[in-house]
């Protein structure tokens, strides 16, 4: 039986990006604010230590500092005629686990999204017409606009310190930044990174081609900064060691460099760690939270009373937790009926790789958000019309490592061990580049999360099943995406490339991306969405849900940007709320 | 090493047994960390509140392998093995190979940390037989598990298809043969996939060649020289303002390198 | 858990002639809300919180272990808890204990407790801090008060060194000197008992008073010079460095870390700007020039070439290959004071231990130095803080892997 402890003005589960900026926020004004987190405290001194952080073995491929699937996991299928089965091993997707979440492993690219992606589906309506719609599609409009959000963007770019070149300030395109990009109402806080010489012919020969690069957006940051909440960040010196890796130099933004010297000085503030969540409780009537259950770490169970619960976990669990929670009603393929679990979506990988004679393009130097983009292929920023699919792609020639258990490129045909293969992983480490398209996925009847029937995690609570697959829109547009990159990697002089396309079911085993979006998404009409407009739940008012489980469909980008501006959007309203408990927006 | 809720350490098995002492901590620092405590009834809750956690002398470091016997293996493993791994990356004019690199040690000392038994992975039944390729990693046995039995289904189908011979005795044009068809599992071992054997094998044997040379592979950094990786080196600022130029400076290990000295 | 006191306890020769005349009427009342106020500055300027707190236990509750040369003392219990703390002293009581180092009954109080320092604070300013104290919540927590050896557990052993090196008597002002110096001068020598880390004492635990301010070693930490000495000391700080240094914790350059992050942290931070100013006042005006560095070592002695890989390779990353490091965040080391002390310890129990540098409300980071003692032995150790004490324009006497090891055993508990 759970003890209760003394009640807490606001329970936040989950100390990652979201949970430490709300925590931070919300004691700063006095409010008693705990946060419960299941992972370990985490620290760059003593966890990222510059004699223990480069270490490909024990953090690339072993996943050191990333949730253990033995703790949690998931079950997958690409569709329900499958049986699922648990994603014993991490591979496709990598979640972060402790204090600082995916923020402590995460690349940093820290996108914007773009105005149209906000009102895909009206848009694409009003420019195509109906039947540019893909079959089964569950795409809708976010309820907030691009426009309404920007002031939250700027913000969390403040806070991390972001990195880049604005290509459209206050409505007037800057030479050198992305031309595409909404309206900014200032220029980014932090210069762009130095590039690399890959990047340098990327911009070349991108810019021959009539296309529109820029150096990407990075939280790897170009220059010491101290941010609006006092803590100083040191400039990136390009070790390579980002993604999988906590940062040694305090040179990625992360809660620890950004948030949590800030957020600890408040004394009103706690966390707990080591401690998991396993409930939101109800009140009796099911309409208000009461707070939360977590078990600590020897396997007691404890009940924390609150007035507030800040969903704040991976988006993933956060979906999960509600369904374990019942809170809102589960998502029903069958019937298409039900929001909890509905419009999970991914994002694709793909295209080309040129292996290029005398160069140095010395992958090692690199940052996991070093690299040149454009964005001429992204959302709607191109005619649509020929080619039949919706959605886009970021396109980027990036190094973000040159590691090499995991980095050791060889072209086509080239076997796979002995003498040759040596030799050809000799010769082409230096030459070769990848230019890369992230594109959208959009959201679908057919791929969505709910509870498994078989599979349970160690406290015996079932783990939540995926039902996901590449739907014919995503590979047409993700096919076509990797020409696109073919004719760039030829026009910086590539000798031979290689066209890498979507093919295949979605596996488990590559990894491809951790921008896992839905399943608890946001929207005006409480019958296709959990959370109204200001991320709080249609049906229990006291429980706001942060993170990319929000999104409504996926974008061409990084979700952590409009993540963070989504957090700093729902604080406002949680501050509104504060003053007055209450639904924000009538059901 | 795991609690009940199959919740590892910080740091992962590894690193907590090379945990540094806290011994000698001052009295002021643990002022500073003071409220890192744990709650009043015992329970394992690490509360964190007013000042940033730090103990002098913190660190969490992996435990150097020392080269010399094998913890897993027997001798006749580790002979395969040695082989084995000896076809996969072989010894020429590029530098030494994965055995002379120690890839075998490697593998070895592998095998007997939480790698070995799939301690941090999801390992709970039921165990489906038709698993999708797209559902990866389904087998029931742990790396441990399918060194021994597999290891041991090789030499039995070396015996029973080379005259005798076990898998160290094959030529090495019949050694890449027989990998080559366990590579596609063309070859048939008695109750157990060669195809799962060389997976195991092979991707090892890119972790043992590549990894940091602290964990028995890798030896004087020959991995990382034949593509010139610089290892653990944490500033390349300067290499980022010469473009498309040659970098000279040798790499460094986790320990260091020869001119650190004193070793 | 080890921290050494020193005395910095000046002769004496009239001590009971020289009690200072008991202030008539200024016993705070209890309800008098600025008086309190006014004892909560002044108890924060005396860092009371920090020896009278033990770890984990309730503010200045006392029974945390001072550790000094001549053993263990516990901290009294300094709430006014009738039984286990200070509840039934009167305020002259308390203003006893502070500028005479004597207990109620007349039994001497050790100098652990630096009553030669608050001898000299004003018994207007002693009533307020009593006044303070009295607010706090009564903490019943008992401590053993009797924890030092014999002969010294003989309390009556300090009349003896009170003669020799106590000389009690309030602040008095330098007519000649700005109101200013003045008041750096009374923070200073009195409750802000500097000395009591910075300057060297003598085989007794009394202050070398003819080296007051000149550096000594507390905690296996350098307590750097703070004269105003060009190479050791503060020659090169400005007034206006000093006092943000106190304020937040860090300069542009250099950050504090040991026992200084928690005298900014819990005490000088905390502090208003205009004593802060008046101190740096003050030590800008101590000492005279010290000695001039010695030629620094060559960069061929196979030290420095073993120095410069290993900088290269593992600290150059924050620090910075010519030693720059990066403002706010990484402490420059080229013309660090802190590297080139004739002490090293500092530098070499950061590089082992590693070390956490102070968090202010204005620089709330509080960055920190891995420790790197399990990746490098004592050779390495020497080879790298020889390295940093002759770059980048610095000159120091090199470090021996001996005295790496000594300190390692010290500051890791455990000899390597």
């Amino acid at each position: 039986m759970a003890r209760r402890l003394p009640r807490k003005d606001v329970v936040i589960v989950g100390l990652g990006w979201t949970g430490s900026i709300l925590a931070y926020e919300l004691s700063r004004t006095g409010l008693e604010v705990v946060a419960i987190e299941r992972g370990p405290w985490r620290d760059t001194a003593t966890d990222f230590n510059i004699g223990t952080a480069p270490d490909e073995l024990r953090y690339g491929v072993r996943h050191d500092v990333f949730l253990r699937p033995r703790q949690e996991t998931l079950t997958m299928r690409n569709n329900a005629s499958q049986t699922a089965l648990p994603i014993r091993k991490w591979g496709s997707f990598l979640p972060g686990n402790g204090v600082g979440g995916a923020g402590v492993h995460w690349n940093g690219q820290t996108w914007r999204f773009l105005p149209d992606d906000f009102r895909i589906r009206s848009h694409m309506i009003e420019r195509y017409g109906e039947k540019i719609m893909p079959e089964g599609n569950h795409i809708q409009d976010w309820p907030v606009s691009y426009d309404e959000l920007e002031p939250y963007y700027d913000k969390f770019e403040r806070v991390l310190g972001i990195s880049g070149k604005a290509g459209n300030l206050k409505g007037k395109i800057q030479p050198g930044g992305n031309p595409f990009e909404g309206a900014r109402s200032s220029e980014y806080p932090t210069p762009p990174m130095t590039q690399g010489y890959a990047q340098e012919l990327f911009t070349k020969a991108a810019t021959s081609l009539g296309l529109h690069p820029f150096p990407r957006p990075s939280a790897n940051i170009s220059v010491a900064y101290t941010n609006p909440y006092g803590c100083t960040m040191a400039p990136c010196t390009y070790c390579g060691f980002c993604e999988r890796f906590g940062c040694a130099n305090y040179s990625k933004s992360s809660p620890q460099t950004c948030v949590l010297p800030a957020l600890v000085r408040e004394p009103t503030f706690e966390a707990r760690t080591d401690c998991e969540v396993t409930k939101v409780n109800l009140s009796g009537d099911g309409k208000m939270a009461t707070g939360v259950t977590y078990v600590d770490a020897n396997g007691e169970e404890w009940e924390q009373p609150a007035d507030l619960v800040l969903v704040c976990a991976f988006s993933l669990f956060n979906v999960r937790l509600l369904l374990l929670s019942g809170i809102g009603k589960p998502y029903d393929p069958v019937r298409d009926e039900g929001v909890v679990g509905r419009n999970y979506a991914y994002q694709t990988g793909s295209g080309a790789t040129g292996f290029f004679a005398d160069v140095k393009f010395n992958p090692f130097a690199a940052a996991g958000s070093l690299g040149a983009a454009l964005d001429d292929y992204n959302s709607d920023n191109f005619d649509h019309g020929p080619h039949g699919f919706v959605g886009g792609a970021s396109i980027t020639c990036a190094y973000t490592n040159g590691r090499p258990i995991l980095y050791h490129p060889t072209p086509k045909g080239t076997p796979t061990w002995g003498s040759a293969w040596k030799k050809a992983v000799h010769e082409n480490y230096q030459k070769v580049t990848n230019v890369g398209a992230q594109g959208s996925v959009m959201s679908y009847r057919n791929n969505y999360l709910d509870l498994d029937p078989t599979y349970k995690d160690p406290l015996g609570r079932p783990l939540m099943r995926m039902t996901f697959d590449y739907q014919d829109n995503e590979r047409k547009m993700a096919n076509w995406m990797a020409e696109r990159c073919e004719e760039i990697a030829k026009a910086m002089g590539a000798k031979t490339t290689q066209v890498n396309r979507l093919n295949g079911p979605w596996s488990v085993v590559p990894y491809q991306t951790t921008h896992n979006t839905g399943g608890a998404v946001f929207g005006n009409d409480p019958k296709t969405s959990v959370l109204n407009r200001y991320l709080q739940s249609w049906d229990v008012h006291n429980v706001f849900v942060m993170g990319a489980s929000a999104f409504p469909q996926n974008a061409g980008y990084n979700p952590t940007g409009t993540v963070g501006a989504l957090t700093y959007w729902a604080l406002d309203a949680i501050f509104d709320y504060l003053k007055s408990p209450r639904a924000l927006v009538q059901s | 090493m795991t609690d009940m809720n199959g919740r590892l350490p910080r740091g992962g098995d590894a690193a907590a047994a090379a945990r540094r002492k806290h011994a000698g901590v001052t009295r002021r620092s643990l002022l500073a960390s003071a409220a890192l405590l744990f709650t009043a009834s015992g329970a394992g809750a690490g509360v964190v509140t007013k000042v940033l956690p730090w103990k002098p002398n913190e660190a969490y470091p992996v435990t150097p392998v020392v080269p010399g016997g094998y913890l897993f293996f027997t001798a006749q493993e580790a002979a395969i093995v040695d082989a084995f791994v000896e076809r996969l990356i072989p010894t020429d004019d590029l530098g030494m190979g994965a055995r002379d690199a120690g890839v075998t040690t490697f593998i070895d000392r592998q095998l007997t940390g939480p790698y070995g038994g799939h301690d941090w992975l999801y390992m709970q039944g039921p165990f489906s037989d038709k698993p999708l390729p797209s559902q990866g990693l389904q087998s029931p046995l742990t790396p441990r598990q399918q060194y021994r039995s597999g290891l041991a289904a090789l030499e039995a189908y070396c015996k029973a298809n080379f005259g005798g011979r076990g898998f160290v005795e094959l030529k090495a044009d019949e050694q890449d043969k027989l990998i080559g068809a366990m590579e596609k599992g063309e070859a048939q071992f008695q109750g157990f996939s060669s195809r799962m054997l060389f997976s195991a094998i092979y991707a090892n044997t890119m972790e043992g060649y590549f990894a940091d040379p602290i964990y028995g592979g890798n030896r004087d950094m020959v991995g990382w020289k034949l593509v010139g990786f610089p290892g653990t080196r944490y500033d390349f600022r300067d290499v980022m303002a010469k473009p498309n130029q040659a970098y000279t400076l040798p790499p460094v290990g986790l320990q260091g390198r020869s001119a650190w000295g004193g070793r | 858990m080890r921290r050494v006191v020193n005395g910095g306890w000046a002769q004496l020769r009239h001590a009971l002639l020289l009690l200072p005349l008991l202030a008539s009427g200024a016993a705070a009342e209890p309800d008098n809300y600025v008086e309190i106020a006014r004892g909560k500055a002044l108890a924060t300027a005396g860092d009371c919180i920090t020896c009278h707190t033990a770890n984990g236990g309730a503010p200045f509750a006392g029974g945390l272990a001072l550790q000094t040369p001549f053993g263990a003392i516990m901290t009294p219990n300094i709430t006014p808890d009738n039984v286990t703390g200070i509840g039934s002293w009167s305020a002259d009581d308390f203003a006893r204990a502070m500028h005479e180092g004597r207990r109620p009954g007349g039994s001497y109080l050790y100098p652990a407790f630096p009553y030669p320092y608050y001898s000299k604070v004003t018994r207007a300013d002693l009533d307020a801090i009593y006044a303070y104290l009295r607010t706090l919540a009564p903490v019943t927590n008992a401590v053993n008060r009797s924890t030092l050896p014999f002969p010294f557990s003989i309390r009556q052993s300090m009349l003896g060194w009170n003669r020799l090196f106590f000389t009690p008597g309030v602040f008095v002002p330098d007519p000649k000197r700005s109101d200013e110096y003045n008041r750096g001068a009374y923070l200073v020598e009195g409750l802000g008992h500097c000395g009591a880390c910075h300057t060297p004492f003598n085989s007794f635990g009394a202050a070398k008073t003819d080296h007051y301010l000149e550096g000594n070693q507390i905690d296996n930490w350098t307590a750097p010079n703070i004269t105003n000495d060009m190479h050791a000391g503060l020659g090169k700080w400005s007034v206006d460095d000093i006092a943000h240094y106190l304020k937040t914790g860090q300069t542009a350059t250099t950050l504090a870390s040991g026992p200084m992050k928690d005298v900014i942290e819990n005490s000088t931070s905390k502090m208003p700007d205009a004593d802060l100013r008046a101190i740096a006042v003050y030590l800008k005006e101590r000492g005279a020039a010290g000695s001039s560095p010695p030629a620094p070592l060559s960069a061929s002695d196979p030290r420095m070439q073993a120095g410069e890989a290993i900088f290269a390779d593992t600290c150059s990353a924050c620090h910075t290959s010519n030693g720059g490091g990066v403002e706010h965040i990484f402490p420059k080391l080229a013309g660090n004071a802190i590297a080139t002390q004739d002490d090293p310890a500092s530098l070499i129990r950061i590089v082992i231990a590693g070390g956490r540098a102070a968090a202010t409300n204005e620089r709330p980071t509080g960055p920190a130095m891995p420790s790197l003692g399990f990746r490098l032995n004592d050779a390495q150790v020497a080879a790298v803080v020889t390295y940093v004490r002759n770059s980048f324009g610095n000159a120091a006497s090199p470090v021996t892997a001996d005295t790496v090891k000594a300190l390692r055993g010290r500051v890791t508990g455990a000899a390597d």
